[in-house]
């Protein structure tokens, strides 16, 4: 390939070195330092996209974040990252880039033909059509999607890992240009934490495109100078290649560093993450981010060639490259002419500065004279013409006076880049984040911070300032004060003399008219990438749509990926004149995070996949239930056994089998997962008797009690045995998903409520390990395992707890049981969890002891009518509902007591807890089952219930349901019908909830 | 991202807090002496201001203590922060 | 005056004068100095009050104000889901008369409101999810509301860029299925509305703020507004996230609380995802734009606020959940993120009700699910302004609930956790 474009000297790449990628398919090569942009501008290509909408070819514009049509997707499988600007790429070995959109290439855009159609194209035009036949729209929906778009999502799973870092800093300074250098250099002098982040490869900002010499050295050796004295602090952190993305609440910053980029995938340093992303807490913010250049706004002003003035000096400067033969210049103050100044210098030729002052600079009107450069002062660009490669000839008309009009045509002038200048427009994005409200600057023409509203000043250009001199000066300024005001006085500041121009002020200039090239379709553009022209706005205001808000909303102005940085200025000031308004009047829409793009990788950071994207809680005996083959079900974060497959078993198959070992045999399941909070206190029966609906005032140590607690709206919350183990020290147990609620509830009650209450709450959740044996034989094991303690009936009772040894290990036991059986839940220290658990297993080898999981648990309660809150209740459900009115005490206050007895919770009808039998007996119901009358009935079916719980019970030789029915208590013994899926129907009988040994001989054994 | 001071702690960052709604909500000694309007009104209805707002927050990763702040919710600056039974600063309720 | 209509048609005409012709979609008329109706709050529930009222009441002079620009709250802030699978036959059947006007909005308003019927899954991730998707779908079937129940390979099938793996934190076991349910360009169900009652003669005011409510003998009068007194008959409250401080202009306390929620684009990607998905287990919900970008939300924020911003954490997490289940949008990068304020209800139903002042009404406490509400929360609360009684539909949705313990618990189908 040609490398025709490369300057021969100067520049900040290394030409001793080359780097080979590809683009659209074709080989290219670049330099270390390059971007994906400069290094294809100096070989000659100048088309790097089409438009979104009109399918325009696109040329660069920028040389940075606010590129809007230089869109790549870079990289392969997974490694593929959709809408990267070709500005921001740092070029590597191998690396592939395709341009976005175009199809099927981009010298023949299919799309193209919107160009020629866009008269019936203009803003909003989606409103008023694609209306019929009313089911079109999905038709025409498909053919807009497809069309629209950028990148494509990768195909594959991301094999890079992100991560973040937290920090506090004294003084956090955004932008690392001159301005921020010298923030960094006072405050570090002071003493100050500081971090200065900044969003290229290097540090200086524009001075790294700058001719300008500071204090006699250029601008590369004052940085360099000032970066190392920087590095010599140890409290001076400085992020490269890190942009600061979004200004929160209590000065709480974000910023996203890209680490390995910039050398390609697979090539970094092995485990170092892709990006990180900093959460930053900072006394004080110092903002120095710089301001971005405006375009003008002329007809075909998107015409390839057609580029900022910044970015052509920066093209040539900074890359070495000249972004065409021949150039000219179109601005509206002083900086256009440093351009045609670095053309020149380039070897350029430079065929007219069209400015559209009659006066410009003094000084820059000299620096340029030594060039022969004709100088078209109060003239305008108002069209322009291109060919295949792009801009081909530029139109140069005189302007009215007043600068509104053309008056006449003056010529046509040859060139392939026109540099263009309209001003600077302050990036005010982070100070408006934080909450502040830029202000119109009329001065200037630009928008520029307010009243800071967080511990945050905003310096140099950033703040409106646009000379080299009072960029350092307020850049110092700004560090030193930051640091002072986080406690760290003293920092100081020489600022080097420079030699800059005098400026002469800008003369706003929003919108040129038609020129002489101007065909019938001018397209003047605002917002390169969405298409959005100075004629959309116009037809946006006559339509009503007058607030900034809504002409955004309407002609997508600024909804860019380049979020509006070229464009909205020059829009809202064309809407302002439209509304014979000032731009201040019709004032920015908001600036929200982020500031550009970040990756949805570093915004998840670690917390993804199997272990991390939630923690994951595993009880002293896990390992066990893993080697026996348990299925495991999440249970909050728990993961709990479902149930233990034997060799080519189902699970219903298991569940069976688990069932009937419990109920014949013995079983056992891990209980550690449950809920248990340790209540000590003179007070706590006085505190339990508000929790709790039921009455703990005489319970005595070593017994046992069953409670529900309801929410102040007296519903089920939660519920669970809590034992005495001594006067004034209880032990609660919670379900498993809702002890951690439970414990922040008691805390709540307590330290708000009824501070005067002596209760002291410790989770102890994790410091035991609990399992229970349960069915006819769970005695005889416990025996065989060994324990110290007579666990006879009359010596042991149910509902009663006695701390003994089992297995010679300290243990707390309880006579309590969620399966109806005799059962033993025995508690150990989560240490010898699972010695006892293997202790057990071999100990009941003979009757045959069998895990059992959480669903021959379900099954076993739901055989005793036993109710499991979060399944059974649904938040809607009272006690009375569940017929468990006798564990509501009539004579005390407890929480959601008074919700009781509310019209709506009084009422006969409510929906009741009741078994359910289905006249199949085979027929398992689906939980979740709706309930209804009668066989067949009409949409909508009036549903009188559902069904809640529902299995096959091995025990009963028939499945069972719990359900809740309206009315249900009164309509024992009738018919109901469960509607399914599937559109079958099921008739089941209404019977008592509970199945299973109604009278509790077997838990009471 | 707010920062909260804990009474108890100092200041820590808001993910270590829990919030608890608005402050002062004094349960009915008596519930059951109160209508069903009367009920409603101390279980559902809220205060819920546009401007310096009486909340509650739990540092639930830390101290586990609750206490009281006054927040902006409109600018979300915390005016002032005090324990539980403690009168919000400035006169309040 | 006569307006515009839309077509294919009038775009070609007026693409021959460059479009110079085209009317105002909607009027900027100055404050009367009294109407029969006002509606407070320019937002779409509010400028669908209007409409219905103009269009299928005959209530006399009718006018909305808005503090700002109309469609400028959670209108134009929010993700644009439209279903109508609620759990409770209330809600249903409230959502599902909204969902019936969405399906010929775009022709009733004469605007293309871009109503996209690509269906919405509901993702279960736990046992109990799936026994809650099996209640609410069967539930959805017997009142006449399209449903279905997609196994995990189903929904791999329907979402290729979905991740069913069993490996996950929280594996994906199955998922309900609207396939009526889809989205809609939000901003244009604001101006479609405007647009269409302006042109039945309702006065739309902007940068009219309500400051007061004034009352005489127990019944409203009108309202103080920045813009001067206006005399009304009636007064119709819709204004979301603010129904507390226009509820204080007329002493009363409301059991709503006001919560930011959050949401974001990513940047725009060619077609990857033809549905939307919701998942209240890993908090996130998400679909495509047609223009292409993801747009995603999560959950609120817990504490009160009127600020329309949230805090960075939510966000983090929202995006995990995302990534969790679409590994392959790991590198896709988060454009832009904002917030909204939303009413929320104790039990995550809305208020769409007379008030204890006569002649004041108030719909709130949508929390966050109000846009898909638009149509039907406003044909219900016209029907309740103009005859000064709620429609069957909305009979339910009274403040008098909130005493009597009736409440509509619809926290599992919201969608978000509150």
């Amino acid at each position: 390939m040609s490398t025709a474009r490369r300057l021969q000297r100067g520049g900040l790449i290394d030409r001793s070195r080359r780097i080979r990628f590809s683009f659209n398919g074709k080989d290219y090569f670049g330099h270390p330092g390059d971007t994906l942009a400069s290094a294809l501008l100096a070989q000659g290509v100048r088309i790097f996209g089409r438009s979104f909408k009109y399918h325009r070819p696109r040329g660069i514009v920028g040389a940075g974040a606010e590129e809007p049509n230089a869109l790549v997707q870079v990289g392969e499988g997974g490694f593929s990252t959709p809408n990267l600007k070709a500005t921001q790429v740092e070029l590597y070995e191998g690396l592939t880039a395709r341009t976005v959109n175009g199809w099927p290439n981009l010298a023949f855009d299919i799309g193209a033909i919107n160009n020629r159609l866009s008269r019936l194209l203009p803003a909003g035009f989606y409103y008023k059509t694609f209306m019929w036949p009313r089911s079109a729209w999905m038709r025409y929906e498909r053919h807009i999607r497809r069309a629209a778009g950028l990148g494509h999502a990768p195909s594959l799973p991301d094999p890079d890992h992100y991560d973040k870092r937290h920090a506090h800093f004294d003084v956090f300074i955004a932008g690392g240009g001159p301005t921020g250098l010298t923030a960094a250099l006072g405050a570090a002098r002071a003493g100050a934490r500081v971090l200065l982040v900044d969003e290229q490869t290097q540090l200086g900002g524009s001075l790294l495109f700058s001719p300008v010499l500071i204090g006699g050295r250029t601008g590369i050796e004052w940085i360099a100078e000032l970066e190392a004295e920087l590095r010599s602090f140890p409290e001076v952190t400085i992020l490269s290649r890190s942009t600061v993305t979004g200004y929160y609440d209590h000065n709480f910053l974000v910023v996203n560093q890209r680490r390995t980029d910039h050398v390609g995938p697979g090539q970094a340093e092995p485990r170092l993450t892709r990006e990180r992303l900093w959460r930053v807490r900072a006394k004080q913010v110092v903002i120095a981010t710089g301001a971005i250049e405006r375009p003008l706004v002329f007809d075909a002003n998107d015409t390839p060639g057609v580029m900022l003035g910044s970015a052509v000096s920066t093209y040539i400067r900074r890359y070495a490259v000249s972004p065409g033969r021949s150039g000219a210049v179109f601005t509206n103050n002083d900086s256009g002419y440093q351009s045609a100044l670095d053309m020149a210098s380039a070897g350029m030729e430079v065929r007219a500065i069209v400015d559209v002052r009659k006066r410009p600079g003094a000084d820059v009107l000299a620096a340029v004279s030594t060039y022969d450069i004709p100088i078209y002062q109060g003239y305008a660009v108002p069209s322009v013409q291109s060919g295949l490669q792009g801009l081909k000839r530029i139109e140069i008309a005189k302007l009215s006076p007043c600068g509104e009009d053309i008056v006449s045509h003056k010529g046509l002038v040859d060139c392939q880049v026109l540099a263009i200048s309209g001003g600077w427009s302050p990036a005010v994005h982070l100070h408006s984040q934080s909450g502040g409200r830029p202000r119109y600057d009329a001065l200037k023409a630009c928008f520029v911070p307010g009243r800071p509203v967080q511990a945050e000043r905003s310096a140099g250009a950033c703040a409106g300032s646009f000379t080299l001199t009072a960029c350092l000066r307020e850049g110092a300024d700004a560090g030193i004060s930051a640091a002072a005001q986080s406690g760290w006085p003293g920092g100081y500041v020489d600022i080097p003399a420079v030699e800059e121009s005098v400026q002469a002020p800008l003369q706003p200039f929003w919108e040129v008219p038609a020129g002489a090239l101007s065909g019938n379709g001018v397209k003047k553009f605002l917002d390169f990438q969405n298409d959005t022209t100075a004629s959309d706005i116009r037809l946006a205001a006559r339509e009503g749509y007058r607030s900034i808000e809504h002409v955004k909303r309407y002609t997508a102005l600024g909804f860019g990926t380049d979020q509006g940085k070229l464009g909205n200025i020059n829009g809202l000031a064309i809407l302002a004149k439209t509304l014979g308004k000032s731009p201040g009047e019709v004032g920015t829409t908001t600036f929200r995070p982020n500031y550009t793009p970040v990756t949805f990788g570093t915004v998840a950071g670690r917390t993804l996949g199997e272990q991390l994207f939630d923690p994951v809680r595993k009880t002293a005996i896990h390992a066990w239930h893993v080697r026996r083959g348990a299925s495991f079900e999440n249970v909050g974060q728990w993961k709990r056994p479902w149930f233990y497959p034997r060799d080519g078993e189902d699970m219903h198959a298991a569940v069976n089998r688990e069932c009937l070992a419990t109920r014949n045999g013995v079983g056992v399941l891990d209980a550690s997962t449950l809920g248990k909070i340790d209540i000590r206190g003179p007070d706590a029966a006085r505190f339990l008797n508000l929790l709790y609906t039921n009455n703990w005032d005489n319970l005595q140590p070593g017994r046992c009690r069953y409670g529900f607690m309801l929410g102040e709206d007296g519903m089920v919350m939660d519920d669970g045995v809590t034992t005495c183990l001594a006067p004034g020290h209880f032990l609660m147990t919670t379900t498993t998903g809702g002890a951690a609620a439970v414990l922040t509830w008691m805390e709540r009650w307590l330290q708000t409520e009824w501070p005067d209450l002596k209760v002291y709450l410790t989770s102890v959740t994790d410091q035991w390990s609990v399992m229970s044996v349960a069915g006819p034989c769970a005695r005889t094991v416990l025996q065989r395992v060994g324990c110290d303690l007579d666990l006879g009936g009359d010596a042991f009772p149910f509902m009663s707890m006695q701390v003994g040894q089992v297995a010679g290990i300290p243990a707390r036991i309880s006579r309590i049981s969620f399966s109806g059986e005799l059962a033993f839940e025995i508690s150990v220290e989560a240490n010898q969890g699972l010695a006892l658990w293997e202790t057990i297993m071999v100990a009941g080898r003979d009757y045959d002891i069998t895990p059992y999981g959480t669903e021959s648990m379900h099954v076993l309660r739901a055989e005793k009518g036993y109710v499991i809150v979060g399944q059974d209740t649904d938040g809607s459900v009272t006690p009375m509902d569940l017929g468990m009115d006798w564990i509501v005490s009539k004579k005390k206050d407890f929480i959601g007591k008074r919700s009781l007895s509310r019209s709506d919770t009084e009422r006969p009808n409510r929906k009741q807890l009741v078994g359910l039998k289905t006249q199949d007996p085979s027929r398992v119901l689906p939980e979740g089952a709706q309930l209804v009358n009668s066989r067949q009935e009409a949409q909508p079916v009036p549903m009188i219930g559902h069904v809640s719980s529902s299995y096959f019970s091995a025990n009963l030789g028939r499945s069972i349901a719990l359900a809740l029915v309206k009315g249900g208590l009164s309509r024992m013994g009738g018919t109901i019908y469960a509607h399914l899926m599937d559109g079958s129907v099921v008739p089941a009988t209404i019977c008592e909830p509970v199945f299973f040994d109604p009278e509790n001989q077997r838990g009471k054994s | 991202m707010l920062k909260i001071e804990c009474p108890w702690c100092g200041e820590r960052d808001q993910e270590e807090f829990q919030y608890g709604g608005e402050a002062h909500i004094v349960r009915p000694e008596r519930p059951d002496t109160l209508t069903d309007e009367q009920w409603a009104d101390y279980l559902f209805n809220r205060a819920n201001t546009k401007g310096v707002h009486a909340e509650q927050w739990c540092h639930g990763a830390g101290c586990r203590r609750w206490f009281n702040v006054l927040r902006d919710t409109v600018s979300y600056v915390i005016v002032a922060v005090y324990r539980p039974g403690e009168n919000p600063p400035g006169g309040g309720e | 005056m006569k307006k515009n209509r839309y077509s294919i048609f009038s775009l070609a005409r007026n693409a021959v004068s460059y479009h110079q012709d085209w009317s105002e979609a909607w009027r900027s008329p100055d404050p009367a100095l009294s109407y029969d109706v006002i509606v407070v709050g320019g937002g779409g529930h509010g400028l669908a009050t209007a409409y219905y009222l103009a269009a299928e009441h005959d209530v006399g002079r009718i006018a909305v104000l808005e503090k700002g620009w109309i469609g400028g709250g959670n209108t134009g802030r929010n993700t644009t889901i439209v279903r109508s699978n609620y759990l409770w036959d209330e809600a249903a059947h409230l959502y599902e008369k909204s969902l019936q006007l969405w399906e010929g909005l775009s022709q009733e308003l004469n605007f293309n409101v871009m109503f996209s019927q690509r269906g919405v899954m509901n993702l279960g991730h736990t046992l109990q999810d799936m026994r809650d998707i099996y209640r609410r779908s069967n539930a959805n079937r017997l009142n006449g509301i399209d449903s279905e129940i997609l196994t995990p390979a189903e929904i791999k099938a329907k979402v290729p860029a979905i991740n069913v793996s069993s490996e996950a934190r929280y594996p994906v076991l199955g998922a309900s299925f609207q396939p009526r349910g889809g989205v809609a360009r939000h901003d244009a169900v604001a101006w479609g509305f405007a647009r269409a009652a302006d042109a039945r003669g309702v006065d739309i005011i902007q940068n009219c703020e309500v400051t007061g409510i004034r009352r005489e003998n127990g019944a409203v009068c009108g309202v103080e507004t920045t813009r001067g007194f206006i005399g009304a008959g009636k007064v119709a409250v819709v204004v979301a996230g603010h129904a507390s401080v226009l509820a204080d202009m007329a002493e009363l306390r409301f059991p709503v609380e006001s919560h930011p929620l959050q949401a974001l684009v990513s940047e725009p990607l060619k077609p990857v995802l033809d549905t939307v998905i919701m998942s209240n287990a890993v908090h996130g919900y998400v679909s495509q734009s047609d223009k292409g970008e993801l747009v995603i939300g999560a959950g609120i924020d817990a504490y009160t606020g009127y600020g329309q911003r949230g805090s960075f954490s939510i966000i983090e997490g929202n995006v995990a959940a995302i990534v969790e289940l679409f590994p392959i949008f790991s590198r896709v990068r988060v454009l832009r993120q904002w917030g909204g304020i939303v009413d929320v209800c104790p039990d995550a139903c809305p208020i769409i009700s007379k008030t204890p002042v006569q002649g004041l009404y108030f719909n709130c406490g949508w929390g966050t699910g109000g846009f898909k509400a638009t149509p039907g929360s406003g044909w219900v609360f016209a029907h309740t302004v103009a005859r000064d009684a709620a429609h069957p539909l909305n009979a339910a949705f009274d403040l008098g609930r909130f005493s009597t313990g009736a409440l509509i618990d619809e926290h599992g189908a919201a969608g978000v956790a509150h």
